[in-house]
Protein backbone atom coordinates (compact mmCIF):
# COMPACT_ATOMS: atom_id res chain seq x y z
CA UNK A 1 0.00 0.00 0.00
CA UNK A 2 2.73 2.76 0.82
CA UNK A 3 4.06 1.42 -2.28
CA UNK A 4 0.71 3.21 -4.14
CA UNK A 5 1.55 5.71 -2.29
CA UNK A 6 4.88 6.16 -2.84
CA UNK A 7 4.55 6.04 -6.77
CA UNK A 8 2.12 8.53 -6.66
CA UNK A 9 4.40 11.01 -5.45
CA UNK A 10 6.62 9.63 -7.88
CA UNK A 11 9.48 9.54 -4.84
CA UNK A 12 9.88 5.67 -5.68
CA UNK A 13 11.70 6.35 -8.49
CA UNK A 14 14.55 7.86 -6.63
CA UNK A 15 14.26 5.59 -3.96
CA UNK A 16 14.90 2.51 -6.22
CA UNK A 17 16.65 4.40 -9.12
CA UNK A 18 19.80 6.10 -7.11
CA UNK A 19 21.34 3.08 -5.95
CA UNK A 20 20.13 1.02 -8.83
CA UNK A 21 21.84 2.85 -11.57
CA UNK A 22 24.80 3.27 -8.77
CA UNK A 23 25.53 -0.71 -8.61
CA UNK A 24 24.67 -1.15 -12.78
CA UNK A 25 27.66 1.23 -13.12
CA UNK A 26 30.05 0.71 -10.46
CA UNK A 27 29.40 -2.90 -10.31
CA UNK A 28 27.81 -4.76 -13.00
CA UNK A 29 29.27 -2.95 -16.00
CA UNK A 30 33.26 -3.47 -14.43
CA UNK A 31 32.22 -6.77 -13.86
CA UNK A 32 30.77 -7.27 -17.86
CA UNK A 33 34.02 -5.55 -18.68
CA UNK A 34 36.38 -8.30 -17.15
CA UNK A 35 33.74 -11.04 -18.55
CA UNK A 36 33.96 -9.61 -21.89
CA UNK A 37 37.83 -8.85 -21.28
CA UNK A 38 38.10 -12.65 -20.75
CA UNK A 39 37.65 -13.14 -24.80
CA UNK A 40 39.98 -10.35 -25.29
CA UNK A 41 43.55 -10.84 -27.19
CA UNK A 42 46.99 -9.59 -24.89
CA UNK A 43 48.83 -6.54 -27.13
CA UNK A 44 51.47 -4.47 -26.64
CA UNK A 45 49.56 -1.56 -27.30
CA UNK A 46 47.67 1.00 -24.23
CA UNK A 47 45.84 -0.79 -22.48
CA UNK A 48 47.34 -3.83 -23.11
CA UNK A 49 44.32 -5.65 -24.93
CA UNK A 50 42.54 -5.75 -28.37
CA UNK A 51 38.99 -6.85 -29.45
CA UNK A 52 38.50 -7.42 -33.26
CA UNK A 53 40.78 -5.73 -36.09
CA UNK A 54 43.39 -8.12 -37.01
CA UNK A 55 42.74 -9.83 -33.19
CA UNK A 56 40.16 -12.98 -33.15
CA UNK A 57 36.92 -11.88 -31.99
CA UNK A 58 36.83 -14.35 -29.35
CA UNK A 59 39.98 -15.60 -28.44
CA UNK A 60 39.57 -18.64 -25.79
CA UNK A 61 43.60 -18.44 -25.23
CA UNK A 62 43.04 -17.50 -21.47
CA UNK A 63 40.40 -20.31 -20.71
CA UNK A 64 42.81 -23.36 -22.83
CA UNK A 65 45.42 -22.01 -20.57
CA UNK A 66 44.00 -22.71 -17.91
CA UNK A 67 43.93 -26.65 -18.20
CA UNK A 68 47.12 -26.68 -20.42
CA UNK A 69 49.42 -24.31 -18.15
CA UNK A 70 49.50 -26.69 -14.48
CA UNK A 71 50.09 -23.43 -12.76
CA UNK A 72 46.44 -22.41 -12.49
CA UNK A 73 45.55 -25.61 -12.03
CA UNK A 74 47.57 -26.40 -9.19
CA UNK A 75 46.60 -22.60 -7.55
CA UNK A 76 42.59 -23.37 -7.78
CA UNK A 77 43.47 -26.68 -6.19
CA UNK A 78 45.61 -25.63 -3.49
CA UNK A 79 43.15 -22.90 -3.01
CA UNK A 80 40.11 -24.91 -3.07
CA UNK A 81 41.70 -27.67 -0.42
CA UNK A 82 43.11 -24.64 1.85
CA UNK A 83 39.74 -23.21 2.11
CA UNK A 84 37.82 -26.46 2.95
CA UNK A 85 40.75 -27.45 5.32
CA UNK A 86 40.33 -23.92 7.31
CA UNK A 87 36.40 -24.38 6.77
CA UNK A 88 36.79 -28.03 8.25
CA UNK A 89 39.11 -26.61 11.25
CA UNK A 90 36.46 -23.65 11.79
CA UNK A 91 33.39 -26.14 11.80
CA UNK A 92 35.42 -28.37 14.86
CA UNK A 93 36.51 -25.01 16.96
CA UNK A 94 33.53 -23.71 16.50
CA UNK A 95 31.05 -25.90 16.97
CA UNK A 96 31.65 -26.82 20.42
CA UNK A 97 32.10 -22.77 20.80
CA UNK A 98 28.80 -22.21 19.77
CA UNK A 99 27.16 -24.52 21.50
CA UNK A 100 29.63 -23.68 25.08
CA UNK A 101 27.63 -20.02 24.89
CA UNK A 102 24.48 -21.65 24.62
CA UNK A 103 25.55 -23.10 28.15
CA UNK A 104 26.98 -20.18 30.01
CA UNK A 105 24.41 -18.02 31.72
CA UNK A 106 22.75 -14.79 30.40
CA UNK A 107 25.34 -12.13 31.80
CA UNK A 108 28.62 -14.17 30.97
CA UNK A 109 26.94 -14.76 27.58
CA UNK A 110 27.04 -11.39 26.15
CA UNK A 111 30.37 -10.62 27.49
CA UNK A 112 31.53 -13.52 25.72
CA UNK A 113 29.94 -13.07 22.75
CA UNK A 114 31.32 -9.88 22.61
CA UNK A 115 34.95 -11.13 23.03
CA UNK A 116 33.70 -13.46 19.60
CA UNK A 117 32.89 -10.16 17.76
CA UNK A 118 35.64 -8.31 18.77
CA UNK A 119 38.07 -9.03 16.65
CA UNK A 120 35.44 -8.92 13.48
CA UNK A 121 35.72 -5.07 14.17
CA UNK A 122 39.41 -4.56 14.72
CA UNK A 123 41.78 -4.85 11.33
CA UNK A 124 41.25 -7.87 9.42
CA UNK A 125 45.33 -6.18 8.78
CA UNK A 126 46.64 -6.42 11.70
CA UNK A 127 45.37 -10.06 13.00
CA UNK A 128 47.00 -11.40 9.85
CA UNK A 129 50.00 -9.36 11.05
CA UNK A 130 49.94 -10.92 14.94
CA UNK A 131 50.33 -13.82 13.60
CA UNK A 132 53.50 -13.30 11.57
CA UNK A 133 54.83 -11.97 14.71
CA UNK A 134 54.01 -15.64 16.57
CA UNK A 135 54.96 -18.10 13.81
CA UNK A 136 58.58 -16.17 12.98
CA UNK A 137 61.86 -18.32 13.64
CA UNK A 138 62.90 -16.66 16.91
CA UNK A 139 59.35 -15.94 18.24
CA UNK A 140 58.61 -17.57 21.66
CA UNK A 141 55.58 -18.91 20.05
CA UNK A 142 57.70 -20.73 17.80
CA UNK A 143 60.32 -21.96 20.33
CA UNK A 144 57.33 -23.52 22.69
CA UNK A 145 56.17 -25.43 19.66
CA UNK A 146 59.54 -26.00 18.44
CA UNK A 147 60.64 -27.52 22.14
CA UNK A 148 57.46 -29.77 22.04
CA UNK A 149 58.09 -31.23 18.70
CA UNK A 150 61.74 -32.03 19.80
CA UNK A 151 60.38 -33.83 22.69
CA UNK A 152 57.85 -35.44 20.36
CA UNK A 153 59.99 -36.50 17.51
CA UNK A 154 63.65 -39.26 17.73
CA UNK A 155 66.74 -37.15 17.91
CA UNK A 156 67.07 -37.69 14.00
CA UNK A 157 64.22 -35.22 13.26
CA UNK A 158 64.67 -32.61 16.37
CA UNK A 159 65.01 -28.47 14.64
CA UNK A 160 66.05 -25.28 15.55
CA UNK A 161 63.20 -23.93 14.54
CA UNK A 162 59.82 -24.83 13.57
CA UNK A 163 59.29 -23.32 9.63
CA UNK A 164 55.90 -22.30 10.20
CA UNK A 165 55.84 -19.29 7.97
CA UNK A 166 55.25 -19.07 4.65
CA UNK A 167 53.58 -22.80 4.12
CA UNK A 168 50.03 -24.19 3.57
CA UNK A 169 50.25 -25.05 7.23
CA UNK A 170 50.30 -20.72 7.86
CA UNK A 171 47.67 -20.41 5.34
CA UNK A 172 45.09 -22.31 6.95
CA UNK A 173 45.89 -21.50 10.48
CA UNK A 174 45.55 -17.69 10.01
CA UNK A 175 42.50 -18.36 8.01
CA UNK A 176 40.80 -20.58 10.81
CA UNK A 177 41.78 -17.84 12.70
CA UNK A 178 40.38 -14.57 11.04
CA UNK A 179 37.38 -16.53 9.77
CA UNK A 180 36.45 -18.21 13.39
CA UNK A 181 33.93 -15.39 13.84
CA UNK A 182 31.99 -16.04 10.77
CA UNK A 183 31.77 -19.82 11.60
CA UNK A 184 30.69 -19.30 15.51
CA UNK A 185 28.21 -16.33 15.52
CA UNK A 186 25.57 -18.69 12.33
CA UNK A 187 25.58 -21.56 14.52
CA UNK A 188 25.38 -19.67 17.71
CA UNK A 189 22.02 -18.37 16.44
CA UNK A 190 20.92 -21.39 14.81
CA UNK A 191 21.30 -23.61 18.41
CA UNK A 192 20.53 -20.74 20.53
CA UNK A 193 16.66 -21.48 18.88
CA UNK A 194 16.66 -25.09 19.42
CA UNK A 195 13.87 -26.38 21.53
CA UNK A 196 15.72 -27.58 25.03
CA UNK A 197 13.00 -29.79 26.12
CA UNK A 198 13.72 -32.10 23.08
CA UNK A 199 17.38 -32.70 24.35
CA UNK A 200 15.62 -33.42 27.89
CA UNK A 201 12.45 -35.84 26.91
CA UNK A 202 15.64 -37.61 24.73
CA UNK A 203 17.61 -37.97 28.23
CA UNK A 204 14.78 -38.88 29.81
CA UNK A 205 13.86 -41.83 27.97
CA UNK A 206 17.34 -42.81 28.41
CA UNK A 207 19.72 -41.35 25.77
CA UNK A 208 23.45 -41.17 26.31
CA UNK A 209 24.47 -37.18 26.47
CA UNK A 210 26.59 -38.03 23.21
CA UNK A 211 23.65 -39.98 21.46
CA UNK A 212 21.42 -36.93 22.06
CA UNK A 213 23.92 -34.55 20.59
CA UNK A 214 24.09 -36.91 17.82
CA UNK A 215 20.82 -38.04 17.20
CA UNK A 216 18.75 -34.27 18.20
CA UNK A 217 21.11 -31.25 18.13
CA UNK A 218 22.90 -32.01 15.15
CA UNK A 219 20.99 -32.51 12.50
CA UNK A 220 18.75 -29.48 13.67
CA UNK A 221 21.75 -27.79 13.28
CA UNK A 222 22.62 -27.99 9.62
CA UNK A 223 21.28 -24.91 8.22
CA UNK A 224 24.00 -22.91 10.94
CA UNK A 225 26.99 -25.66 9.99
CA UNK A 226 26.15 -24.95 6.51
CA UNK A 227 26.01 -20.78 6.79
CA UNK A 228 29.01 -21.01 8.34
CA UNK A 229 30.72 -23.14 6.54
CA UNK A 230 29.92 -21.07 3.40
CA UNK A 231 30.75 -17.78 4.91
CA UNK A 232 34.15 -19.18 5.64
CA UNK A 233 34.79 -21.26 2.55
CA UNK A 234 33.61 -18.56 -0.14
CA UNK A 235 36.17 -15.71 0.86
CA UNK A 236 38.74 -17.86 2.33
CA UNK A 237 39.19 -19.02 -1.79
CA UNK A 238 39.63 -15.97 -3.07
CA UNK A 239 42.01 -14.82 -0.28
CA UNK A 240 44.60 -12.31 -1.42
CA UNK A 241 45.79 -10.78 1.79
CA UNK A 242 46.75 -14.36 3.94
CA UNK A 243 48.74 -16.22 1.61
CA UNK A 244 50.76 -13.50 0.40
CA UNK A 245 51.88 -12.14 3.71
CA UNK A 246 52.30 -16.04 5.12
CA UNK A 247 51.67 -18.28 2.24
CA UNK A 248 54.13 -20.32 0.50
CA UNK A 249 55.24 -18.36 -2.97
CA UNK A 250 56.18 -21.25 -4.72
CA UNK A 251 52.98 -22.37 -4.40
CA UNK A 252 50.48 -19.51 -4.54
CA UNK A 253 46.40 -18.98 -4.48
CA UNK A 254 44.40 -18.01 -7.30
CA UNK A 255 43.80 -14.86 -5.29
CA UNK A 256 47.45 -13.91 -5.68
CA UNK A 257 47.66 -15.49 -9.72
CA UNK A 258 45.07 -13.11 -10.71
CA UNK A 259 46.94 -10.39 -8.90
CA UNK A 260 50.36 -11.28 -10.16
CA UNK A 261 48.67 -11.73 -13.69
CA UNK A 262 47.38 -8.33 -13.74
CA UNK A 263 49.92 -6.18 -12.25
CA UNK A 264 53.35 -8.21 -12.65
CA UNK A 265 52.70 -10.05 -16.08
CA UNK A 266 49.97 -7.02 -17.34
CA UNK A 267 48.24 -9.94 -19.15
CA UNK A 268 44.47 -8.27 -18.69
CA UNK A 269 42.78 -10.96 -20.58
CA UNK A 270 44.30 -14.31 -18.63
CA UNK A 271 43.54 -12.68 -15.21
CA UNK A 272 40.05 -12.05 -16.50
CA UNK A 273 39.98 -15.49 -17.32
CA UNK A 274 41.24 -16.76 -14.22
CA UNK A 275 39.20 -14.58 -12.27
CA UNK A 276 35.62 -15.50 -14.07
CA UNK A 277 36.82 -19.36 -13.61
CA UNK A 278 37.20 -18.53 -10.20
CA UNK A 279 33.57 -17.13 -9.89
CA UNK A 280 32.25 -20.16 -11.30
CA UNK A 281 33.32 -22.05 -9.36
CA UNK A 282 32.31 -20.58 -6.34
CA UNK A 283 28.81 -20.65 -8.13
CA UNK A 284 27.79 -24.42 -6.17
CA UNK A 285 28.84 -22.79 -2.14
CA UNK A 286 26.58 -19.73 -3.31
CA UNK A 287 23.71 -21.44 -4.43
CA UNK A 288 24.04 -23.53 -1.85
CA UNK A 289 24.23 -20.81 0.91
CA UNK A 290 21.48 -18.40 -0.85
CA UNK A 291 18.97 -21.92 -0.81
CA UNK A 292 19.65 -22.42 2.88
CA UNK A 293 19.53 -18.76 3.93
CA UNK A 294 16.13 -18.04 2.39
CA UNK A 295 14.84 -20.97 3.60
CA UNK A 296 15.74 -19.55 6.71
CA UNK A 297 14.22 -16.07 6.29
CA UNK A 298 11.41 -17.67 5.11
CA UNK A 299 11.03 -20.29 8.49
CA UNK A 300 11.79 -16.77 10.42
CA UNK A 301 8.77 -14.55 8.84
CA UNK A 302 6.52 -17.22 8.78
CA UNK A 303 6.35 -18.00 12.22
CA UNK B 1 25.65 -25.05 32.68
CA UNK B 2 24.91 -28.82 32.10
CA UNK B 3 25.98 -31.92 30.99
CA UNK B 4 29.25 -32.22 28.83
CA UNK B 5 30.22 -28.57 30.09
CA UNK B 6 33.73 -29.66 31.08
CA UNK B 7 35.08 -29.89 27.30
CA UNK B 8 32.82 -27.03 26.08
CA UNK B 9 34.43 -24.81 28.93
CA UNK B 10 38.11 -26.34 28.24
CA UNK B 11 36.83 -25.35 24.28
CA UNK B 12 35.95 -22.06 25.15
CA UNK B 13 38.63 -21.70 26.85
CA UNK B 14 41.27 -22.68 24.33
CA UNK B 15 39.12 -20.81 21.53
CA UNK B 16 39.06 -17.36 23.52
CA UNK B 17 43.46 -18.16 23.77
CA UNK B 18 43.68 -18.48 20.40
CA UNK B 19 41.12 -15.34 19.77
CA UNK B 20 43.32 -13.30 21.90
CA UNK B 21 47.07 -14.40 22.42
CA UNK B 22 48.25 -13.64 19.60
CA UNK B 23 47.35 -9.77 19.82
CA UNK B 24 48.34 -9.37 23.59
CA UNK B 25 51.59 -10.76 22.56
CA UNK B 26 51.53 -8.28 19.77
CA UNK B 27 51.09 -5.57 22.00
CA UNK B 28 53.72 -6.54 24.82
CA UNK B 29 55.79 -6.81 21.93
CA UNK B 30 55.36 -3.37 21.28
CA UNK B 31 56.80 -2.47 24.32
CA UNK B 32 60.23 -3.92 23.21
CA UNK B 33 63.14 -1.64 23.79
CA UNK B 34 65.08 -4.42 21.10
CA UNK B 35 64.95 -3.31 17.28
CA UNK B 36 64.63 -7.50 16.40
CA UNK B 37 60.62 -7.19 16.94
CA UNK B 38 60.37 -11.06 18.34
CA UNK B 39 63.39 -11.24 20.89
CA UNK B 40 62.78 -9.38 23.78
CA UNK B 41 65.42 -6.69 25.15
CA UNK B 42 64.09 -5.03 27.74
CA UNK B 43 60.54 -2.38 27.91
CA UNK B 44 61.02 0.76 26.03
CA UNK B 45 57.92 3.06 24.36
CA UNK B 46 60.50 4.54 22.17
CA UNK B 47 58.49 3.03 19.07
CA UNK B 48 55.21 4.82 20.59
CA UNK B 49 57.17 8.28 20.14
CA UNK B 50 58.90 6.89 16.90
CA UNK B 51 55.64 6.87 15.79
CA UNK B 52 54.28 9.93 16.61
CA UNK B 53 56.86 12.31 15.38
CA UNK B 54 55.91 10.07 12.12
CA UNK B 55 54.20 12.46 9.83
CA UNK B 56 53.42 9.51 7.18
CA UNK B 57 51.21 7.95 9.39
CA UNK B 58 48.92 10.94 10.78
CA UNK B 59 49.11 11.51 6.90
CA UNK B 60 47.61 8.18 5.92
CA UNK B 61 44.92 8.13 8.82
CA UNK B 62 43.91 11.67 8.57
CA UNK B 63 43.00 10.22 4.86
CA UNK B 64 41.37 6.92 5.39
CA UNK B 65 39.03 8.80 8.35
CA UNK B 66 37.97 11.26 5.43
CA UNK B 67 37.50 8.89 2.52
CA UNK B 68 35.76 6.45 5.18
CA UNK B 69 33.32 9.28 6.64
CA UNK B 70 32.34 10.38 2.64
CA UNK B 71 31.77 6.80 1.81
CA UNK B 72 29.88 5.40 4.81
CA UNK B 73 28.02 8.56 4.79
CA UNK B 74 26.78 7.72 1.10
CA UNK B 75 26.77 4.17 1.40
CA UNK B 76 24.27 4.47 4.25
CA UNK B 77 21.61 6.98 2.19
CA UNK B 78 21.87 4.81 -0.71
CA UNK B 79 21.96 1.37 1.42
CA UNK B 80 19.10 2.72 3.12
CA UNK B 81 17.47 3.85 -0.12
CA UNK B 82 17.69 0.37 -1.60
CA UNK B 83 16.78 -1.78 1.99
CA UNK B 84 13.14 0.25 2.03
CA UNK B 85 13.32 -0.23 -2.10
CA UNK B 86 13.57 -4.36 -1.53
CA UNK B 87 11.25 -4.68 1.99
CA UNK B 88 8.48 -2.60 1.13
CA UNK B 89 8.32 -2.30 -3.19
CA UNK B 90 7.64 -5.92 -4.26
CA UNK B 91 7.00 -5.48 -7.61
CA UNK B 92 8.69 -3.11 -9.76
CA UNK B 93 10.55 -3.59 -13.38
CA UNK B 94 14.11 -5.19 -12.75
CA UNK B 95 13.78 -6.02 -9.24
CA UNK B 96 15.26 -9.46 -9.60
CA UNK B 97 18.35 -8.02 -11.22
CA UNK B 98 18.29 -5.72 -8.27
CA UNK B 99 18.41 -7.71 -6.23
CA UNK B 100 21.14 -9.70 -7.28
CA UNK B 101 23.04 -6.74 -7.38
CA UNK B 102 22.81 -5.91 -3.76
CA UNK B 103 23.68 -9.38 -2.68
CA UNK B 104 26.67 -9.89 -5.28
CA UNK B 105 28.99 -7.50 -3.95
CA UNK B 106 28.64 -9.62 -0.79
CA UNK B 107 29.86 -12.64 -2.11
CA UNK B 108 32.49 -11.76 -4.70
CA UNK B 109 35.84 -11.88 -3.90
CA UNK B 110 37.84 -8.81 -3.17
CA UNK B 111 40.18 -9.20 -5.81
CA UNK B 112 37.92 -9.64 -8.51
CA UNK B 113 35.79 -6.70 -7.38
CA UNK B 114 38.99 -4.74 -7.37
CA UNK B 115 40.28 -6.08 -10.63
CA UNK B 116 37.27 -5.16 -12.26
CA UNK B 117 37.06 -1.05 -10.68
CA UNK B 118 40.88 -0.88 -11.88
CA UNK B 119 40.09 -2.12 -15.30
CA UNK B 120 36.70 0.17 -15.59
CA UNK B 121 38.24 3.34 -13.87
CA UNK B 122 41.76 3.01 -16.55
CA UNK B 123 39.02 2.52 -19.73
CA UNK B 124 36.82 5.03 -17.83
CA UNK B 125 39.96 7.90 -17.71
CA UNK B 126 41.05 6.77 -21.55
CA UNK B 127 37.61 7.07 -23.18
CA UNK B 128 36.00 9.29 -20.86
CA UNK B 129 38.74 11.59 -19.15
CA UNK B 130 36.75 11.19 -15.96
CA UNK B 131 37.75 10.81 -13.23
CA UNK B 132 40.99 11.28 -14.80
CA UNK B 133 43.53 10.00 -12.72
CA UNK B 134 43.05 7.14 -9.70
CA UNK B 135 43.28 8.35 -6.28
CA UNK B 136 40.91 9.83 -3.49
CA UNK B 137 37.83 9.84 -5.97
CA UNK B 138 38.27 6.23 -7.15
CA UNK B 139 39.02 5.04 -3.67
CA UNK B 140 35.85 6.84 -2.48
CA UNK B 141 33.60 5.58 -5.41
CA UNK B 142 34.87 1.69 -5.02
CA UNK B 143 34.27 2.05 -0.90
CA UNK B 144 30.62 3.16 -1.12
CA UNK B 145 30.11 0.75 -4.02
CA UNK B 146 31.08 -2.30 -1.81
CA UNK B 147 29.78 -1.26 1.44
CA UNK B 148 26.61 0.05 0.21
CA UNK B 149 25.25 -3.62 0.09
CA UNK B 150 26.10 -4.02 4.10
CA UNK B 151 23.96 -0.99 5.05
CA UNK B 152 20.98 -2.65 2.57
CA UNK B 153 21.29 -6.17 3.88
CA UNK B 154 20.99 -4.66 7.59
CA UNK B 155 18.72 -2.04 6.91
CA UNK B 156 16.10 -4.49 4.98
CA UNK B 157 16.05 -7.47 7.63
CA UNK B 158 15.15 -4.42 10.20
CA UNK B 159 12.66 -3.37 7.52
CA UNK B 160 10.83 -7.00 7.33
CA UNK B 161 10.96 -7.89 11.16
CA UNK B 162 9.30 -4.28 11.56
CA UNK B 163 5.37 -4.05 12.21
CA UNK B 164 4.06 -2.67 9.30
CA UNK B 165 0.62 -2.45 11.23
CA UNK B 166 2.53 1.02 12.53
CA UNK B 167 2.97 2.47 9.11
CA UNK B 168 -0.69 1.45 8.43
CA UNK B 169 -2.11 2.93 11.30
CA UNK B 170 -0.27 6.08 10.25
CA UNK B 171 -2.23 6.10 6.89
CA UNK B 172 -5.09 5.52 8.04
CA UNK B 173 -4.81 8.73 10.27
CA UNK B 174 -4.56 10.62 7.28
CA UNK B 175 -0.49 11.03 7.74
CA UNK B 176 1.03 12.07 3.96
CA UNK B 177 3.70 9.42 2.73
CA UNK B 178 6.76 11.47 3.60
CA UNK B 179 5.35 12.06 7.00
CA UNK B 180 5.02 8.49 7.58
CA UNK B 181 8.32 8.21 5.94
CA UNK B 182 9.83 10.87 8.54
CA UNK B 183 7.91 10.12 11.80
CA UNK B 184 7.42 6.63 11.60
CA UNK B 185 9.54 4.47 9.51
CA UNK B 186 12.70 6.02 10.12
CA UNK B 187 12.72 6.33 13.70
CA UNK B 188 12.00 2.32 13.58
CA UNK B 189 14.63 1.93 11.23
CA UNK B 190 17.07 4.05 12.83
CA UNK B 191 19.06 2.05 14.84
CA UNK B 192 19.59 -0.42 11.73
CA UNK B 193 21.03 2.72 10.25
CA UNK B 194 23.35 3.60 12.60
CA UNK B 195 25.34 -0.11 13.12
CA UNK B 196 24.99 -0.06 8.54
CA UNK B 197 26.80 3.10 8.88
CA UNK B 198 29.13 1.98 11.34
CA UNK B 199 29.92 -1.06 9.27
CA UNK B 200 30.19 0.52 6.33
CA UNK B 201 32.72 2.95 8.21
CA UNK B 202 34.63 0.01 9.53
CA UNK B 203 35.08 -1.84 6.50
CA UNK B 204 36.11 1.43 4.78
CA UNK B 205 38.97 2.03 7.08
CA UNK B 206 39.95 -1.63 7.07
CA UNK B 207 40.18 -2.17 3.60
CA UNK B 208 43.41 -3.32 1.43
CA UNK B 209 42.81 -5.18 -1.60
CA UNK B 210 40.27 -3.23 -3.51
CA UNK B 211 42.44 0.00 -2.00
CA UNK B 212 45.29 -1.59 -3.41
CA UNK B 213 43.99 -2.00 -7.25
CA UNK B 214 42.00 1.24 -6.95
CA UNK B 215 44.39 4.02 -5.68
CA UNK B 216 46.93 5.65 -7.38
CA UNK B 217 49.88 7.57 -6.51
CA UNK B 218 50.10 10.25 -3.75
CA UNK B 219 46.85 8.46 -2.08
CA UNK B 220 47.71 6.54 0.74
CA UNK B 221 45.41 5.50 3.28
CA UNK B 222 46.40 3.69 6.99
CA UNK B 223 45.76 -0.07 5.27
CA UNK B 224 47.33 0.44 2.64
CA UNK B 225 50.32 2.12 4.40
CA UNK B 226 50.48 -0.92 6.69
CA UNK B 227 50.23 -3.09 4.29
CA UNK B 228 53.70 -1.87 2.15
CA UNK B 229 55.35 -2.05 5.37
CA UNK B 230 53.91 -5.52 6.85
CA UNK B 231 54.66 -7.37 3.80
CA UNK B 232 59.11 -6.97 4.52
CA UNK B 233 58.60 -8.44 7.84
CA UNK B 234 57.59 -7.55 10.77
CA UNK B 235 58.87 -4.63 12.63
CA UNK B 236 58.33 -3.49 16.24
CA UNK B 237 56.82 0.32 15.02
CA UNK B 238 53.75 -1.81 13.17
CA UNK B 239 53.50 -3.61 16.77
CA UNK B 240 53.31 -0.36 18.19
CA UNK B 241 50.83 1.06 15.79
CA UNK B 242 48.74 -2.20 15.66
CA UNK B 243 49.01 -1.61 19.45
CA UNK B 244 47.03 1.68 19.51
CA UNK B 245 44.79 0.79 16.61
CA UNK B 246 43.71 -2.69 17.78
CA UNK B 247 43.13 -0.85 21.65
CA UNK B 248 40.87 2.32 20.39
CA UNK B 249 38.62 -0.06 18.26
CA UNK B 250 39.03 -2.19 21.45
CA UNK B 251 37.02 0.28 23.41
CA UNK B 252 35.03 2.12 21.56
CA UNK B 253 33.53 -2.17 20.93
CA UNK B 254 33.52 -2.89 24.02
CA UNK B 255 32.34 1.02 25.28
CA UNK B 256 29.21 0.37 22.62
CA UNK B 257 28.57 -3.10 24.13
CA UNK B 258 28.00 -1.74 27.62
CA UNK B 259 25.77 0.51 26.97
CA UNK B 260 23.72 -1.25 24.59
CA UNK B 261 23.78 -4.00 27.75
CA UNK B 262 22.68 -1.17 30.27
CA UNK B 263 19.90 -0.15 27.54
CA UNK B 264 18.42 -3.83 27.22
CA UNK B 265 18.72 -4.31 31.05
CA UNK B 266 16.84 -0.99 31.83
CA UNK B 267 14.08 -1.71 29.32
CA UNK B 268 13.52 -4.75 30.33
CA UNK B 269 13.16 -3.44 34.41
CA UNK B 270 10.67 -0.70 32.97
CA UNK B 271 9.17 -3.61 31.37
CA UNK B 272 8.90 -5.47 34.55
CA UNK B 273 7.76 -2.30 36.19
CA UNK B 274 4.84 -1.60 33.70
CA UNK B 275 3.21 -5.62 34.03
CA UNK B 276 3.56 -5.05 37.72
CA UNK B 277 1.37 -2.03 38.13
CA UNK B 278 -0.97 -3.21 35.34
CA UNK B 279 -1.57 -6.57 38.01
Amino acid sequence: MLARWFHRRGWSDLVIGLPYVWLLIFFLIPFLIVAAMSFATRTPTAPPFGFGGENPAINLTGYSRLFTDALYLRAFVTSLANAAVAMVLCLALGYPMALGLTRVERGWRNILLMLVILPFWTSFLLRVYAWMGLMGSNSWFNHLLTQAWNWLVPQAWALRSLPLMHSNFAVVLVMVYTYLPFMILPLYANLERLDETLDEAAMDLGSRPFAVFRDITLPQSLPGIIAGGMLVFIPAAGELVIPTLVGDASSPMIGRVISDEFASARDWPMASSVAVALLILMVGPMMIYSHFEARAQSRESGT
Amino acid sequence: MRRNSAFLIAVLGFGFAFFYVPILSMIVYSFNASRLATVWGGFSTKWYGALMSNGQVAEALKLSLEIALISSTCATIMGTMAGITLARFTKFRGRTLFSGLVTAPLIMPDVITGISLLIFFILMAQYVGWPAQRGFTTVTLAHITFSMVYVTTIVQSRMLSADRAIEEAAMDLGARPWQVMRDVTLPVISPAILSGWLLAFTISMDDVVITTFTTGPGTTTLPILIWSKVKLGVTPDINALATLIVLTVGICVIGAGVAMNRAEIRRERDRRMAYRANE
